[in-house]
């Protein structure tokens, strides 16, 4: 059994190193997760947000419907602990 | 140098690769079920240190905030994977925190956290 | 079940430690604009001030600053700043979470006042983030039970 998932374990690691030969070069900076969106972010965030940060900016403002989803999940996640270990006395 | 440029250029991929798989034998071997949430664990950080590394950029680019006078793209490193992985790091404390808590019902139930011997139990309860 | 151990030096380091973590959390909180920081980081710093008052104490003590009772409704509220500003935009005229509108109840113009609204949604942030991340640990720590020192 461990056999097997050590075997396999090699496969997928063979696998995805042969595919980082595609990737982009680490701090490239014509990739292209650096060179589609981002930019217009770093240009825009002033005159549209006035706020430095840009993480914060795209977080809470170009993102905050997303970041709404990911705060309704830490609360789901949290009641879910509530509800499954805060019982009574009688188990 | 060509070799050498290759190797610099994805070295970082390789890493994580390493780790990925570390926690991708953990959760598919070990028989602790415990074991097997650090595994996903060690899985998730792995990819986050892969969004992290997408967001680097050579040649004098510094942190995501805004500086008098730079206001260029290339002068800045690219906000959006520290944004998305802002929030994946919440999104894994969470699910560690439900998954610890169904641990926890589990081993009230069955008195163990061994994958097998929870199934011996199950096979023998279907049994009676 | 060991109700605490009463430790001179790390109850008086933690009672002097606690304050000021409380207080950098804050202020990440509320730097989060111009410096690193925001709701999610400064919300775990202030849950990692609760949840060492927990460990250098006991949860009686601990809970005796802080209720189930608040601490539930803490995360709640967060969740409905966070949502009530968002609504607040479509009552506004605008679409949800488009906070340039509230430029209209804020007197500022309309770009400050998307400055504004994203301070407000961190704050939600904030305080669901410390609600939750104390409630996860008091109940996985304790196993539900609520009462002891940890261990």
């Amino acid at each position: 059994m461990k056999f097997i998932a050590f075997f396999a374990i090699l496969i997928t690691g063979f696998l995805l190193i042969y595919a980082t030969v595609d990737m982009p070069d680490w701090g490239d900076p014509n990739s292209p997760p650096n060179s589609h969106v981002s930019p217009r972010f770093i240009e825009k965030v002033i005159q549209e947000t006035a706020t430095p940060n840009m993480v914060t900016a795209v977080l809470a403002d170009y993102r905050g419907y997303d970041t709404f989803g990911e705060t309704v999940v830490i609360f789901t996640a949290g009641i879910i602990c509530l509800m499954l270990l805060r019982r009574g006395s009688d188990g | 140098m060509d070799t050498m440029d290759f190797i610099i250029g994805k070295y970082n991929y390789w890493v994580y690769i390493v780790l990925m798989m570390i926690g991708f034998y953990a959760m598919i071997a070990k028989n602790n079920f415990a074991k097997k949430l650090v595994g996903m664990n060690i899985f998730q950080t792995a990819i986050i240190l892969f969004f992290i590394s997408t967001s680097s950029k050579t040649g004098g680019a510094t942190i995501p905030i805004i500086q008098a006078g730079m206001d260029k793209a290339h002068q800045y490193i690219n906000p959006l994977p520290h944004v998305l992985m802002l929030t994946a790091i919440v999104v894994m404390v969470s699910t560690f925190g439900v998954a610890l808590a169904v641990l926890i019902m589990i081993y009230r139930r069955y008195k163990t956290l061994e994958e097998d011997e929870i199934m011996a139990i199950l096979k023998m309860e279907k049994q009676i | 079940m060991v109700s605490r151990y009463e430790n001179v030096i790390i109850e008086t380091v933690s009672r002097l430690l606690i304050p000021a973590m409380q207080l950098f959390g804050l202020y990440v909180i509320a730097h989060g604009h111009g410096s690193p920081g925001g709701g999610f980081q400064g919300g775990c710093i202030l849950a990692a001030s609760f949840i060492l008052m927990v460990i250098a104490y006991d949860i009686k003590e601990a809970k005796s600053r802080m209720s189930e009772n608040l601490n539930t409704i803490l995360c709640c509220a967060g969740v409905f700043i966070y949502g009530g500003i968002g609504l607040l935009c479509v009552i506004l005229g605008g679409n949800f979470l488009d906070y340039s509108v509230l430029h209209k109840v804020l007197p500022v113009d309309p770009v400050k006042a998307r400055y504004m609204g994203i301070f407000g949604v961190e704050i939600g942030v904030g305080i669901a983030v410390m609600a939750v991340m104390v409630s996860i640990f008091l109940n996985i720590a304790s196993g539900g039970e609520h009462e002891g020192a940890m261990k």
